[in-house]
């Protein structure tokens, strides 16, 4: 067994977890799903519907932000630093660092996001509502809020091993709104009747990882049930992609001089 | 005669260097040398010389222009080759959120020990490094001196037959420079191979079996360290305490300084003995003889400008 990318990951996931800002940035999103009580209260006959709404809102940005900021320092870090010298001077390939480093950040954020989740079955439970069967449509939701972390992370990871960390994080915040928006930005290519911007805008629809998909955040308000099928396609769609980005990364990051 | 432990080929580098990088700046100039298993071998060089830049493109950090390098045979881009050295960077930087004992026991992770052997291990080279007390504590607390130790201990961990060190006494105190000579000489008694780059020269006279100097990216010469320096070796520095009420030689009295209670004086080193003897004629007390050697600044410095001439000097083995 090939225990180097699982020695990379607990010491990025120890790197996480001792860093402060991490514990803010989820002290705020326990706080936001707090909040939502507070809105519940006021929102009346839909304090269910606002709860969770806003509780997985929060645990979505949150997860991105995490993702987004810790991922673009990943590589980059280490180079700026020279901390990489002396553990490529082991016998660590390339490409067994990336996957280190990509699996120790998701680990990172399935932790917190469990923590997060913990904290709005907290807040469920303090509006004294009992739980039914149809709000495993909530952990669906944020198992899909992990796969879309995932991709973003991986993106993160692919822009940090050759530009600075204010550019990957602007690259994979393009790429995340255009994604989220892709469906959206197809449809306005199909009604300009260009054949030019239909054809860029498709080559958009498909090149950028659809977010869209990811989104059960209604479905699990509303206590609806997501269709088993989207959930192996969202599964599917996101291994894949991440592991054409994470390739991607690994082809860039081999061929680099460090500094 | 075996396999060399390092074997390097026509190694060079260049970089592209201004805003469109198509510029290149050639860092390393077809560098050939071999360094044999056993031996301490020492780069030296002025800044910019191209010693990190060989350390680097033999740890595979950037990949070379051209040329190639063996390290026990095994090529550099063999990750096998890996298991097989150690390595310190230049003013070497760790993950400052660890302690010493959780760094060493990051890297020795990678070298298929057991848990058991892993902790061993980590205990046995935080103490040979002086850093057993400090082990708990995390590195950004550390001082420039302990970092360079930790780094030390990580290089030399898992027992490799080849140890590069690059600047390995940069930052060390007296106590700690003493410690790393006695560290390089017990890899040197277990048969180990060690290469050093470094700015002192007196740590490469009292621990190189075989130094080569680089300027300007290109090899100058390859030589056993006496060789390099004792051309330069152009005075003999007497330090003595003249008997109270007797006057000093002509000789020696016209070119002598008072240094606080002491005297020194300088004389060529054919004139040594003759002056050590009228020295004792007038009961003076010797407190030390040294040579007079210029610093490895001054010999960088004329390397750099009379390239050729000094060449010339130094190159001991001509490649």
């Amino acid at each position: 067994m090939n225990v180097t990318p699982a020695a990379v990951a607990i010491n990025t996931f120890r790197e996480a977890v001792r860093d402060r800002v991490l514990y803010n940035l989820v002290f705020f999103a326990l706080l936001m799903i707090g909040a939502a009580i507070f809105v519940g209260q006021i929102s009346i006959g839909i304090e269910r519907l606002v709860i969770i709404n806003l509780g997985l809102t929060a645990i979505s940005i949150f997860g991105l932000v995490m993702a987004v900021f810790i991922g673009v320092g990943l590589v980059y870090k280490e180079m700026e630093k020279r901390t990489l010298y002396s553990l490529l001077a082991k016998p660590v390939r390339r490409w067994e660092f990336l996957v280190g480093k990509y699996t120790g950040l998701l680990l990172t954020l399935c932790v917190n996001t469990a923590f997060m989740t913990l904290g709005l079955a907290a807040a469920l439970f303090y509006v004294g509502r009992p739980f039914v069967r149809s709000d495993a449509s909530i952990l669906v939701a944020v198992y899909f809020i992990l796969l879309e972390l995932a991709l973003v992370t991986a993106l993160a990871l692919f822009f940090s091993c050759f530009s600075s960390p204010m550019l990957s994080t602007l690259f994979t915040l393009g790429i995340y709104v255009t994604g989220v928006f892709a469906k959206d930005i197809r449809d306005v290519g199909e009604l300009t009747n260009v054949s030019a911007m239909k054809t860029l805008t498709s080559v958009v629809y498909y090149l950028v990882p659809n977010f869209h998909n990811f989104n059960a955040i209604a479905t699990a308000g509303h206590g609806n049930s997501v269709p088993f099928s989207l959930i192996w396609q969202n599964t599917a769609y996101a291994v894949l992609y991440a592991g054409v980005v994470l390739l991607a990364a690994s082809a860039v990051f081999s061929g680099r001089n460090l500094k | 005669m075996g396999t060399p432990a390092i074997e390097i080929l026509g190694l060079t580098k260049d970089y592209p260097v201004g805003f469109w990088r198509k510029r290149m700046v050639r860092s390393l100039d077809n560098l050939t040398l071999e360094v044999e298993e056993g031996e301490v071998f020492g780069f030296l060089g002025p800044n910019g010389a191209g010693k990190t830049t060989t350390m680097k493109l033999l740890m595979g950090l950037i990949y070379p222009t051209s040329g190639t390098a063996r390290i026990r045979g095994r090529a550099i881009d063999d990750i096998q080759m890996h298991r097989e050295i150690g390595y310190l960077p230049e003013q070497p930087y760790f993950y400052d959120y660890l302690t010493a004992r959780e760094l060493l026991d990051y890297y020795a992770r990678f070298s298929d020990y057991s848990a058991a052997e892993r902790h061993e291990r980590v205990e046995r080279f935080l103490e040979r490094v002086g850093l057993a007390e400090a082990g708990d504590v995390q590195l950004r607390k550390f001082s420039k001196g302990m970092l360079q130790r930790a780094g030390i201990a990580q290089a030399i961990l898992h027992d490799p037959h080849v140890v590069f060190l690059d600047e390995p006494m940069s930052g060390l105190d007296p106590i700690g420079r003493r410690e790393v000579r006695d560290i390089i000489h017990e890899l040197k008694q277990k048969g180990r191979t060690v290469f050093f780059s470094t700015h002192i020269l007196t740590d490469a006279e009292m621990l190189c079996d075989r130094v080569a100097v680089l300027a300007g990216g290109k090899l100058q010469g390859v030589g056993a360290p006496n060789e390099i320096v004792s051309i330069e070796v152009h005075a003999m520095e007497i330090l003595f305490e003249a008997r109270d009420g007797r006057s000093l030689p002509a000789g020696i009295a016209g070119r002598a300084t008072q240094i606080g209670g002491r005297i020194r004086v300088e004389v060529p080193e054919s004139e040594l003995y003759r002056a050590l003897d009228e020295l004792r004629s007038c009961e003076a007390r010797i407190l030390s003889v040294t040579p007079v050697r210029p610093t490895l600044e001054d010999y960088f410095l004329l390397l750099v400008g009379r390239e050729k001439a000094i060449s010339h000097a130094v190159e001991v083995n001509p490649r």
